[in-house]
């Protein structure tokens, strides 16, 4: 995908499309992001998936596992899969505006 | 006195303690300090040789040695499970309540693999159709049973990163389809790889060169499948987006995670259990003087024994410039370095960092070899096969390995264009 998005020129994104600093997000932003990915509708579940990564990474410094997602975000994980489909933490995080998951090495 | 605790006597533990203990030797002589590894038993698993069980290629007794021979005498071993460690009390508690204070405290447990995460992977099925190898229970039943297995459908499947050794299951369904060659029923065997990455491999070069490698031995590979449950009876492998692969022989590379203590110790550790760490000075997050090496540590590096061993090195000098109340050395780079069984008597070698990926070229002597990276050759497999001797008797006991330096070097590397 590209690593520039319309209307916005100063964004620090990785090749991937990783906000690298998260303070550059926004819920606008994040919507344009999601749409990107082909995520259409961010409903209230989505909120509530990317507001848990994104305390989890602003806490903590690292984004949360698949496994701790769908024991503490509140939304099971078979239903992670169907909000994000094909990898929920690393869409999440994207469309959350946190750096890629370190997860996968 | 001064008291270096070691919690681990894997291969990140042993060595630690083994490099520490020379360097400390006329202290440690003189109890003016005291070096002390822990663990639960006393079976050193030598874990690159579980790839080879499966196929027969070694034994299980030609794996294991008994851990506390692998330590100087001059450190103390103490054989017992790990209740909790209280970094602000700078004490580990141990399995039968007894304390052990520490000045200086390396979390050496690695990782373990828990194939319970895996709905139905542990129920009917298990360990007769349903296997994993990166135990050596596991291995040994995996091996009786493609001793005579009769072909069908064979699944390797890895279920979630990370796991140690990203390279083995890669290795395992290369040595399956040379193996079932030998036995003659290749032609009636179906070799399935599955992973949840989007390639074979989570390097750019090398998963092309893997890709290329899987094809040639007629190998399937699926992508981003990310396995939610198996059926045993049925042999079904379901991804969580309700994708389905039948199999007759599963061989997963199940969850892993950091030692069981590390939940039950205050700040230690990550959602997965394993310590974080800072990836350059291996200072871990919850006390200055708590460090983690190998694969308990959190960091974005391949969980492998040359790791550790890189490690090793930056880790004696951190240790040492803690004690002195110097800075410490934020010189760890990611080094990794792999051979990669391909089958039929040949391996590949990779070598690589946190930047920089698997490059072509030649190892260790820029130029000269004798190994090529990234290329199928004898010789890396001979020096996969020798690897177990370097393992027991140079690397345990804490040498360096002369012309491999702890940092990556790009000396007789070529740079890729693209």
């Amino acid at each position: 995908m590209s690593t520039t998005l319309p209307g916005y020129h100063d964004l620090e994104l990785d090749a991937e499309g990783f906000l690298q600093k998260p303070e550059q997000w926004n819920e606008e932003l994040a919507a344009q992001i999601a749409h990107e990915c082909g995520v259409t509708e961010l409903t209230d579940k989505h909120w509530q998936v990317i507001r848990f990564m994104r305390e989890r990474f602003l806490t903590t410094g690292t984004a949360p596992t698949i496994r701790s997602l769908g024991k503490e975000s509140g939304v099971p994980i078979k239903e992670l899969y169907q909000l994000f489909p094909k990898g929920p933490a690393k869409l999440a995080a994207k469309i959350g505006g946190i750096p890629k998951p370190h997860g996968c090495i | 006195m001064t008291r270096i605790l070691v919690l681990g006597a894997g291969t990140a533990g042993t060595i630690m303690a083994n490099r520490l203990r020379r360097l400390y030797a006329p202290e440690v002589r003189d109890k003016r300090m005291s070096i002390t590894v822990v663990d639960q038993d006393d079976e050193h698993v030598y874990q690159p040789g579980l790839l080879f069980i499966p196929f027969g290629g070694y034994s299980p007794d030609q794996v294991v040695r008994p851990r506390r021979e692998q330590l100087h005498p001059d450190v103390s071993y103490v054989q017992q499970s790990i209740a909790r460690v209280e970094t602000i009390e700078n004490t580990v508690y141990l399995g039968d309540n007894t304390r052990l204070r520490y000045d200086v405290l390396i979390v050496a447990t690695g990782a373990r693999v828990v194939p319970s995460e895996t709905d139905g992977l542990t129920g009917p099925g298990w360990r007769q159709k349903t296997f994993d190898f990166y135990t050596l229970d596991g291995a040994n039943a995996l091996a009786r049973t493609l001793a005579d297995w009769p072909g069908g459908r064979l699944v390797v499947d890895i279920v979630e990163m990370p796991i140690k050794c990203p390279v083995a299951p890669l290795e395992f369904a290369f040595l399956a389809d040379a193996f079932f060659t030998k036995r003659g029923i290749r032609d009636k065997v179906r070799i399935t790889y599955v992973t949840p990455l989007d390639s074979a491999f989570t390097k750019a070069t090398c998963a092309r060169a893997l890709t290329h490698l899987l094809a040639e031995k007629g190998i399937e590979l699926v992508t981003e499948f990310n396995a939610g449950r198996v059926d045993g009876e049925a042999g079904t492998l379901f991804s969580w987006d309700d994708r389905e692969i039948p199999f007759d022989l599963l061989v997963t590379v199940p969850v892993h995670m950091g030692a069981e203590f590390v939940s039950r110790s205050p700040g230690l550790g990550d959602d997965m259990d394993f310590v974080t760490t800072d990836p350059h000075t291996l200072q871990s997050a919850a006390a200055p003087n708590v460090f983690a090496i190998g694969d308990a540590a959190n960091l974005p590096v391949s969980k492998a024994g040359s790791v550790a061993h890189f490690e090793a090195e930056i880790l004696e000098e951190n240790v040492r410039r803690f004690l002195a109340g110097e800075p410490l050395r934020p010189e760890f780079d990611g080094h990794a370095n792999c051979f990669i069984e391909t089958g039929h008597d040949k391996a590949l070698l990779i070598d690589f960092n946190y930047d920089v990926e698997p490059l072509p070229g030649k190892f260790p002597i820029p130029g000269i070899g004798p190994m090529p990276l990234l290329e199928e050759s004898r010789i890396n497999h001979l020096g996969k096969r020798a690897f177990k001797w370097i393992y027991w008797n140079v690397l345990l006991p804490g040498h360096d390995i002369p012309g491999v330096g702890p940092q990556m070097s790009m000396h007789g590397k070529h740079q890729l264009s693209n």
